[in-house]
């Protein structure tokens, strides 16, 4: 690595390192409401990368930030509808006895 | 210097609160160190010249969905959870594994000289250059409501589709 490491170059590195945590957050998990904030986790570690390159290239990387955000609401919002349509069923929350579809 | 520091707080904060969001037991817990990490970001954030994204991160994502979390935790009543959802000694080996391995993909350039550089080699102070010359908003209003207005608009529609999924998937059903 050259000398001249920049703000943007760390964020990189701060930027993998947690969406490698929230990928293995998903793996790890049965908890759905957990794998849920997991992968908020990695989208928002998308964010930080995407900031980061905005740096170099400029603005429009944040704006793809704003988009990112805008579909995370709405993917918070349906994706939380649909754990609390399912606990109404089967009363938890636990991702292996969701098998229905399972083959 | 004192920026520097600030920014490993900030990157050290992150990570730690990463790791403990995926290792706590309750969900609520889970919830508190998630807006910590976000806190964390939407600092690293304004050090990287995008104060907006700061501030709609903090509003967006800890002040809405955090709290849309928490909501749905209180009323599944799943708050005070006993029993360990963490996977079994195999799935921790094949997902800690894989997390190493995209981590260290991801970040090679730190361990090989010849590897692509991490973040591209433009120049630094492009968006820096941008903010001093139209200010914080303008800079990232400008080409938001110029090149990109019409999937400004279609975020609008998402957004009006995702508000009638949630009324039709989590509405009890009559009897």
């Amino acid at each position: 690595m050259s000398a001249a490491v920049t703000y943007g170059d760390l964020a990189l590195v701060v930027s993998a390192i947690l969406f490698s945590i929230g990928c293995a957050g998903v793996l790890l998990r049965r908890n759905a409401i957990i794998v849920f904030m997991c992968v908020e986790l990695m989208l928002n570690a998308v964010n930080l990368s995407l900031v980061a390159f905005s740096q170099q290239h400029g603005v429009d990387g944040q704006i793809l930030v704003f988009f990112v955000m805008a579909v995370a609401a709405a993917e918070a919002a349906v994706g939380l509808a649909i754990i609390i349509s399912v606990f109404r069923h089967y009363e938890v929350v636990d991702l292996d006895r969701f098998n229905l579809l399972r083959w | 210097m004192i920026l520097d520091f600030l920014f490993f707080l900030f990157a050290g904060g992150a990570v730690l609160g990463g790791a403990l969001v995926i290792t706590r037991k309750n969900p609520l817990s889970s919830v508190v160190f998630l807006v910590a990490v976000f806190f964390c970001l939407s600092g690293m954030f304004l050090m990287l010249n995008a104060h907006f994204v700061a501030a709609i991160n903090i509003i967006l994502y800890a002040g809405a969905i955090m709290v849309l979390f928490v909501f749905v935790i209180m009323l599944l009543n799943l708050g005070h959870t006993t029993w360990s959802d963490m996977r079994g000694a195999a799935a921790q080996l094949i997902s800690g594994s894989t997390a190493l391995a995209f981590a260290a993909v991801a970040t090679r350039a730190l361990f090989f000289e010849d590897a692509p550089p991490l973040a591209g080699r433009g120049s630094a102070e492009l968006v820096a250059a941008s903010v001093a010359e139209q200010g914080v908003i303008a800079s990232v209003a400008t080409p938001l409501f110029e090149r990109y207005v019409v999937p400004f608009e279609l975020t609008g529609l998402l957004l009006l589709v995702a508000i009638i999924g949630t009324i039709v998937l989590a509405r009890r059903q009559a009897p």
